[in-house]
């Protein structure tokens, strides 16, 4: 689960993570009183959007006074961050958050992240800050250091001292940054989260160490305990289809394509976009029911494939325990409650698997069904070339 | 022969009361799994489909001799069973449940380090030793004694490559599914080592998927190391796109990494037959073992 910048840093404020004061406005007139707030004497105005890049697409802008920070809300405000992660059709923005600028001395890229390999949390970071991680990770890896943490031991001071002088800060400042990723940490640990990040950090002219940027990412499988991560997110971030999925426990992900697909399973399911794919279609969505497809998450997914881009629908489920039958007559009352306009073709194997094939026949319903993947694979491209 | 499971593994049912445990207790029993005991706090002393149940899974091994477990309890409560089981000193604990947070695993697999026991999973379909014993959820019908290994981080893709095989007549030493999260117990070269090291399988057939790097990984070490026996992969996520998670929390592609493409590059450059698509993955491992002569042996008689 994503959380806005502004949320991420009310986090580190109540972590002790060394951040700025910011205040949220979702039309100009507010920014402006937000900007008032702060009393100093220029502003930065940036979109809250979930997405990243939002500086190189416009989506953060400097005021030097409070006009300023009036047109930089209102421009944007309402505009559409569009860039390699957003796609063609980007992100709206619907509000921004309001902060003091600083005067910076140098940028620090500082992040906690999951490393499977060595099953810990690593700190990352490079004193060449600012720009995009995977950007340094291409051009300069070297000027990135790694430091994976005990996860019975947790993070000592030593590490982050070594960390500190690797990526050249000095002085008093080495203590702030030790409390300052101690406490990075902790949160990391205690919320359950898959990413903490704070890029840029950096070193104000004032000597003082700063998270101008945060983002905090969580462990989806975690939010069972700690309804209060849950309370923050924002639907308005979300691909309305993908909410409406995550409600059915059904693991949805819309795509581009004309073929909706329905499997259970993620590896099968991802093997049936591909082979749509290898024969010249192409899947409109990632769909896994899940090993047990009952009749109510059939015809929750279902709705979800009703969709006007959807030219044809391909069912493949490989039954395995579940019987066929059973899953046979959920996708016939699916069908017949959503309304089905364009054809079906449906993979049944497992099972009984006679049974659910005679089931979809005498459904009266133009469904085709087909003995292996392949063939229907073939079949559904058919329909929407 | 098999790997990891076979006809005297002595197994525990951790969870054995809940709706899924039950279940899939009486298709292991039925399959002829020795299920000798299930454990659920609280509930010792009863009976289920015949099993005694216990408290612990320390006093289960104790009264019944049992080497192994399943774990069907839920996420929140997960990795707590695989510590639990890990304590009690078993050599193999396999974890069905799907969802446990990233963080538990870590600390469970840190814990790990030096123990005695082997975990398969968690988020994994367990594994099945045709004609001997099944441990998990994988459907018993389509899998056929005989001496092909397969090794997958899908579940129901499993069974997919398995019915291919077995409708070519082609047989399965073993087929162990290790599951589609990030941390996980075991991973692609463990189990390719215990298929090299069994004398009764001849070939192997390999699912991955896009996310992480266990198949680049696995093919440089079957380069070095399987030049025995005949190695058949299936990348699947050719065309997931970047930045999505699809469905398993491994599988996503981040930083350009962990790509379909990049996979199927590395198997291929150290000499393993990748099938172009997931409907020809038995196709190919029969391509694979004629060129190494031994399809006849292969073949189930």
């Amino acid at each position: 689960m994503k959380i806005h910048e502004y949320q991420a840093k009310e986090l580190f404020a109540s972590y002790g993570v060394a951040t700025q004061e910011g205040y949220v406005a979702y039309t100009k007139e507010e920014a402006v009183e937000c900007a008032k707030k702060l009393g100093v004497e220029a502003y930065v105005v940036k979109a809250q959007a979930h997405c990243g890049g939002r500086g190189k697409a416009g989506g953060v802008k400097l005021a030097r006074t409070l006009a300023e920070v009036e047109a930089a809300a209102d421009k944007i405000i309402g505009m559409r961050l569009i860039n390699k992660q957003t796609g063609a059709e980007g992100k709206l923005v619907r509000k921004v958050l309001v902060t003091g600028a600083v005067n910076i001395k140098k940028e620090f890229y500082l992040s906690l992240a999951i490393d499977n390999e060595t099953a810990s949390i690593v700190i990352i970071a490079s004193g060449a800050g600012g720009t995009e991680i995977e950007e340094i990770a291409a051009t300069k890896p070297e000027l990135i250091i790694k430091q994976p943490v005990s996860p019975i031991n947790g993070l000592r001071d030593y590490q982050a001292r070594y960390v500190a002088a690797k990526i050249g800060i000095e002085g008093a400042n080495v203590k702030e940054f030790t409390v300052m990723l101690k406490n990075m940490y902790k949160l990391f640990v205690e919320k359950d989260c898959s990413l903490v990040e704070i890029n840029p950090l950096v070193l104000t002219d004032e000597g003082k160490l700063l998270a101008i940027d945060g983002k905090v990412n969580f462990d989806d499988n975690a939010l069972f305990r700690h309804p209060d991560i849950v309370a923050l997110r924002d639907p308005d971030e979300e691909n309305p289809k993908e909410c409406e999925a995550a409600k059915h426990d059904l693991n949805y992900v819309s795509l581009d394509g004309t073929i909706g697909c329905m499997v259970n399973g993620a590896g099968l399911a991802m093997a049936t976009m591909d082979i749509i794919h290898a024969f010249g279609g192409e899947p409109a969505n990632f769909l896994d029911v899940g090993g047990t497809a009952t009749t109510e998450r059939v015809t929750a997914a279902f709705k979800l494939l009703s969709d006007k881009n959807v030219k044809a629908i391909l069912v493949n489920i490989f039954g395995g325990i579940v019987k066929c039958d059973v899953i046979a007559e959920g996708i016939v009352i699916a069908a017949k409650e959503v309304g089905l306009s364009v054809p079906l073709v449906v993979r049944l194997d497992g099972t009984n698997v006679e049974k659910g094939k005679s089931i979809l026949k005498e459904s009266g319903l133009k469904i085709y069904a087909c003995d292996d993947l392949r063939s229907a694979a073939k079949k559904a491209v058919e329909f929407v070339h | 022969m098999s790997i990891l499971i076979n006809k005297d593994t002595k197994l525990i049912v951790q969870g054995i009361t809940g709706g899924q445990g039950q279940f899939h207790t009486a298709q292991m029993i039925e399959y002829g799994t020795k299920v000798v005991a299930g454990v659920t706090p609280g509930k010792g002393g009863m009976e289920v489909l015949g099993v005694p149940v216990f408290n612990t899974v320390k006093e289960a091994k104790e009264a019944t001799g049992a080497n192994t477990s399943v774990i069907y309890v839920p996420a929140p409560f997960a990795a707590d069973g695989i510590l639990e089981a890990v304590d009690a000193e078993l050599d193999l604990v396999v974890c069905i449940t799907e969802g446990i947070p990233v963080l538990d695993m870590m600390r469970v697999k840190n814990y790990m380090v030096g123990k005695k026991t082997r975990l398969i999973g968690p988020n994994c379909p367990g594994l099945i030793s045709p004609g001997e014993c099944k441990v998990g959820i994988l459907p018993a019908r389509i899998h056929k004694k005989g001496h092909i290994g397969v090794v997958s981080r899908s579940g129901t893709l499993t069974y997919e490559a398995v019915d291919q095989l077995t409708k070519n007549g082609l047989g399965q030493s073993t087929a162990v599914g290790i599951g589609g999260d990030p941390i996980k117990g075991t991973g692609f070269i463990d189990v390719l080592e215990m298929f090299k090291n069994d004398p009764e399988t001849y070939a192997v057939v390999m699912i991955g998927e896009i996310g992480g790097s266990g198949e680049e990984d696995a093919a440089e070490w079957i380069q070095k190391n399987m030049k025995n026996k005949p190695v058949a992969a299936f990348i699947t996520g050719r065309t997931a796109p970047a930045g999505k998670r699809m469905g398993h929390a491994g599988a996503i592609i981040s930083g350009g990494k962990g790509t379909a493409a990049g996979k199927v590059a590395m198997l291929e450059s150290c000499g393993v037959k990748v099938a172009p698509t997931p409907d020809r993955i038995g196709e190919t491992l029969i391509e694979a073992i004629k060129e190494a002569g031994i399809y006849d042996k292969c073949l189930i008689k």
